[in-house]
């Protein structure tokens, strides 16, 4: 229990909050590239699914994406960045290896929740006269809402999650932390990273289920 | 004297690195096996009792998923470094991060394997006098194989993966070879050892389809059943 006490020391210590190394600089890099990528992943992936579930296409790709992206690991795909001149490009490949890992999960349950909007619905929708775009905006997206969410919601978080991992290649974010820590054995160091990463995941996930329950097309008839 | 020469220009694809480090690879390939067999293993005679509890303990079900899905918020970097103190620098930590984050995709999918049992099967194995144990072993398990396995495959897959960030503590299989690979920008090891990573993903999730298709003989004899009456 004396490394707990330890963290705390170190948390409320102000000295490793300030500065280019400091904890704040890092929960600024992290929350940037995190975001980044997020966005990114989002216009790539969200319209792609929205399209190909409203057209009913494509159906084995979305689904075996999310397959195929979880063998890959970010590790290995930060790695193979760093070997090539991107490295010299700043925030570039962890936000490029973040979009690879955030686009597959965001694109399958988008397009899982597409396809799952009852077909009886789209029918009578259809038989009300609505043209594809009206049944697209009135009737799929407001069905589909909450599994787009609860994709959105756990890629975020694991987004922020992995971010983490950019630090052992050396780039920047709060995995800093937790790496300088395993470098000069300071445990308590290590510790403290890893519970602000922790925390944060911790916060995006409660931030965004705020977000979900405040947007939600369901929430007056619910 | 051209495959020498792919090392020293240091080549994205090089044959005479295959060659002279296939031992290193061989060896890190088999740590990388080992650890996730060991991580899945555990994780599913963790998650069995789990499952079980929050199944026949209603009261437990919410703090047991809650439980395993902020394990999963955890990040990993982070996870291996607050099992630091307990277990040193040792295989075992990595193991047991990989354990627990096998933990939510398996208990999810157990629990739902089971509830997913069709009422009647249930009652009719009552029926014939089936007791607790005997209906779980004998009807509701192999009647939940199906989503236990779907579980069980996704959580391999990404602990194949996640087994890479093993390598903070030097225990990272195939993830060793990329981080030792990083200061001297060593392209063919980084290469060689990421795409064995995927490969060996791949390969453990085809194994497990193949032990499903065994497992499961009955969903084969309908599939060809209903192939023949059309």
């Amino acid at each position: 229990m004396d490394v707990l006490a330890r963290t705390w020391t170190w948390l409320s210590t102000g000295a490793n909050w300030s500065g280019e190394g400091g904890a704040w600089h890092r929960l600024g890099e992290h929350l940037y590239v995190s975001g980044v990528a997020m966005a990114l992943a989002c216009a790539i992936a969200l319209p792609t699914a929205l399209y190909l579930g409203h057209a009913g296409r494509g159906g084995a790709l979305a689904v075996n994406l999310s397959n195929v992206g979880r063998a890959v690991p970010v590790f290995a795909v930060l790695a193979l960045f760093m070997v090539t001149p991107l490295r010299s490009a700043g925030y570039v490949p962890t936000i490029i290896a973040l979009v690879l890992f955030a686009v597959p999960p965001l694109l399958t349950n988008a397009y899982v929740g597409m396809r799952e909007v009852d077909r009886a619905v789209v029918e009578a929708a259809r038989g009300m006269g609505m043209s594809g775009r009206q049944l697209f905006v009135r009737v799929e997206l407001p069905l589909a809402y909450p599994m787009v969410m609860t994709g959105l919601r756990s890629a975020s978080v694991q987004v922020v999650a992995t971010a983490t991992i950019a630090a052992m290649v050396g780039q920047g974010g709060l995995g800093r932390i937790i790496t300088a820590g395993f470098n000069t054995y300071d445990t308590p160091q290590v510790v403290a990273g890893a519970l602000l990463v922790a925390v944060l995941a911790l916060l995006v996930e409660a931030v965004l289920v705020a977000v979900d329950r405040l947007c939600s097309p369901l929430r007056k008839t619910v | 004297m051209a495959g020498r020469d792919c090392l020293v220009t240091n080549d994205w694809i090089c044959g005479e690195y295959l060659r002279s480090r296939s031992q290193e690879l061989i060896d890190a390939t088999v740590q990388h096996v080992g650890i996730t067999a060991a991580a899945v293993a555990i994780g599913l005679v963790v998650a069995f009792p789990l499952a079980l509890l929050a199944r026949s303990r209603p009261r437990f079900a919410g703090p047991v998923l809650g439980l395993t899905t902020v394990l999963y918020t955890i990040p990993s970097l982070a996870m291996f470094s607050l099992l630091l103190p307990f277990f040193g620098l040792s295989a075992a930590l990595v193991v047991t991060g990989l354990v627990l984050y096998s933990l939510t995709i398996l208990v999810r999918n157990m629990v739902a394997g089971l509830e997913a049992v069709p009422a009647e099967a249930r009652e009719a194995a009552r029926g014939m006098g089936y007791g607790p144990a005997r209906l779980l072993w004998e009807v509701e398990l192999p009647l939940a194989l199906p989503a236990l396995m779907a579980g069980l495959r996704i959580a391999t897959v990404s602990t194949v993966a996640l087994t890479t960030v093993g390598s903070i503590v030097g225990r990272g299989g195939l993830g060793n070879l990329i981080e030792d690979a990083l200061p001297s920008f060593f392209k063919a090891q980084v290469l060689t050892a990421s795409v064995l990573c995927v490969l060996l993903a791949v390969a453990a999730d085809l194994l497990l389809l193949g032990v499903q298709r065994l497992l499961t003989p009955w969903t084969r004899i309908r599939a060809a059943g209903s192939r023949g009456a059309h």
